[in-house]
């Protein structure tokens, strides 16, 4: 059997960070990847956190080619007949950026070049079968009749763990800890999407909505500017879609949306130019399985790794980082020539003192929150409903503003449901 | 603009063989809920005319719906093998 020092699965962002880390300290580093190039299985909303990795290789991400960094942010609460908005427009956000929209197959492709570029190796067009084990430890992988051995297999195969799971690293996913996320990408010119969401030339917007869009179940909308298109697309929790989504089919909820004459204006005159879906690890940190063992670290999505916490979505930062830190643990191994659990124990400990597993513990009562049945349904509306009645003169006299305020805030924020809501909420 | 028209702008190379196949015994008899007649955003699942589930498998964007909601696990549900499958060019 063939032998490399390390075979890193998968070459998403965690994988190819993983391989960089491990090609630019000299270690033998083989990527298989089951796509025709790298990105070409993958799919984001999306939006990468870049301020939490700026200082993992710092070269990087001067030349990344990110779409736009993004300057506004706003959140769309949707009720009956009424979106009301929430906008932030910062100087803080932009300058630096702490955030870019990104195009995966752009992005991953141009990682794969840079992980080339330090010696490593990527193999596209490389589906991996199997992770071989061998007396407890894995040992390499198969790949159709090829075998491959390594001292180390970074396993970092995206959210389904096709790999891990047969090979007893993580459990098989299941729907209540997991999103269905699906987009459009619509192309704009860049002068229409910069005058649509008020931008200065090459900067961006990030939009996520609550409540209609998904018709009450956990999930939401979003939008995100790139350079020339827009990613416009749903994301909806599968236990939620599996109870409560018989009555639509799932890329109908898009559809839906779209029409709404709150949101066709933001789409009008663009082209669809691709489709796309994924599912989405929403667990939170109960979920993250063991992320090491004899000749394995496990990273990026297949770990678990991801977040989201209603205002901000994270993913592709954790597997940047995860992938760092796994390069990290595995040199550290190499340099004591022991690649057992023992050996690579430093990836989780790493992982436990950095920002991945720190914000996710933060965030441990967010899947318990994002159940909540008046999250996607009650809020998003009365918000909407608060602010039209401030805004709305009828016929006749209009009550003072404090007393339509209250009748509002009273009548939709104040009995015993939110309140028991509210309590749940001073932990988030 | 309906759903086969939104995959038709995607890349797919079409493999021969299916990578998601049906248990049918399993989807017919233990299966209550039937859940990935609607949870699949390709809208990739039918009944034909003997109620049998199919699946257009070569549609599939890989996104493993269908897999993690299918409750009887009546899907052997796999990648395509390489170089197959959906090609993104852009998500």
């Amino acid at each position: 059997m063939e032998k490399v020092e390390c075979i890193v699965v998968g070459g998403g962002l965690a994988g190819l960070s993983a391989a960089y880390g491990l090609a630019g300290a000299g270690a033998e580093v083989m990527v298989l990847e089951r796509g025709d190039y790298s990105g070409a299985k993958n799919v984001t909303g999306g939006r990468l956190y870049v301020s939490p990795i700026r200082g993992f290789y710092p070269e990087l991400w001067e030349e990344a080619p990110f779409e736009r960094p993004v300057a506004r942010e706003l959140i769309t609460m949707m009720g009956d007949g009424a979106h009301t908005t929430f906008e932030l427009a910062s100087d803080r956000l932009a300058h630096p950026p702490q955030s870019y929209t990104v195009v995966r197959a752009r992005l991953d492709q141009w990682l794969a070049e840079k992980v080339g570029e330090k010696g490593g190796m990527v193999v596209p067009g490389m589906k991996v079968d199997e992770l071989l084990r061998k007396e407890g430890r894995i040992v390499g992988i198969r790949a159709g009749a090829d075998e491959i051995g390594a001292d180390v297999v970074v396993v970092a195969e995206g959210v389904l763990r096709l790999l891990a799971e047969p090979a007893g690293l993580a459990a098989r996913p299941v729907d209540r800890d997991h999103a269905l996320g699906y987009k459009e990408v619509i192309e704009l010119p860049a002068g229409v999407i910069e005058d649509r969401w008020n931008l200065n030339p090459g900067e961006g917007a990030a939009q996520l909505f609550l409540g209609s869009v998904t018709q009450g179940m956990l999930g939401g909308g979003f939008l995100y500017t790139n350079k020339e298109s827009i990613s416009l697309g749903v994301v909806v929790g599968m236990q939620a879609m599996k109870a409560d989504g018989r009555e639509i089919k799932s890329h109908e909820l898009l559809d839906r949306w779209k029409e709404l004459p709150q949101i066709k204006p933001l789409v009008a005159g663009g082209t669809v130019a691709e489709y796309s879906a994924h599912a989405i690890p929403e667990g939170g940190i109960a979920k993250v399985p063991r992320l090491y063992g004899d000749g394995y670290v496990l990273a990026g999505d297949a770990a678990g790794l991801s977040l989201n916490a209603l205002v901000t979505v994270r993913g592709m930062d954790f597997a940047i980082a995860s992938g760092y830190y796994a390069a990290q643990a595995i040199l550290r191994a190499r340099q004591a020539g022991d690649f057992s659990a023992a050996g690579l124990a430093s990836y989780e400990v790493a992982l436990r003192d950095s920002f991945v597993l720190k914000d996710l513990e933060t965030a441990r009562i967010y899947p318990q929150f994002m159940e909540l049945p008046r999250l996607f349904t009650h809020y998003p509306t009365a918000v909407s409903r608060l602010f039209e009645d401030v805004f709305t003169i009828g016929p006749g006299p209009t009550p003072s503003l404090m007393k339509k305020a209250w009748k509002g805030i009273r009548r939709d924020f104040l009995n015993l449901g939110t309140l028991q809501d509210a309590w749940l909420a001073r932990k988030l | 603009m309906n759903i086969d028209a939104k995959l038709g702008l995607d890349v797919f190379k079409l493999d021969k063989e299916p990578h998601i196949v049906i248990e049918q015994e399993v989807c017919a008899t233990v299966c209550t809920n039937r859940a990935c007649l609607y949870v699949c955003p390709a809208d990739l699942y039918e009944l034909d005319d003997e109620q049998r589930m199919t699946v257009n498998w070569e549609g599939c964007l890989e996104c493993g719906t269908c897999m993690i909601c299918c409750e009887p696990r009546a899907l052997t549900w796999n990648y395509p093998r390489s170089p197959f499958g959906v090609q993104y060019r852009m998500s």
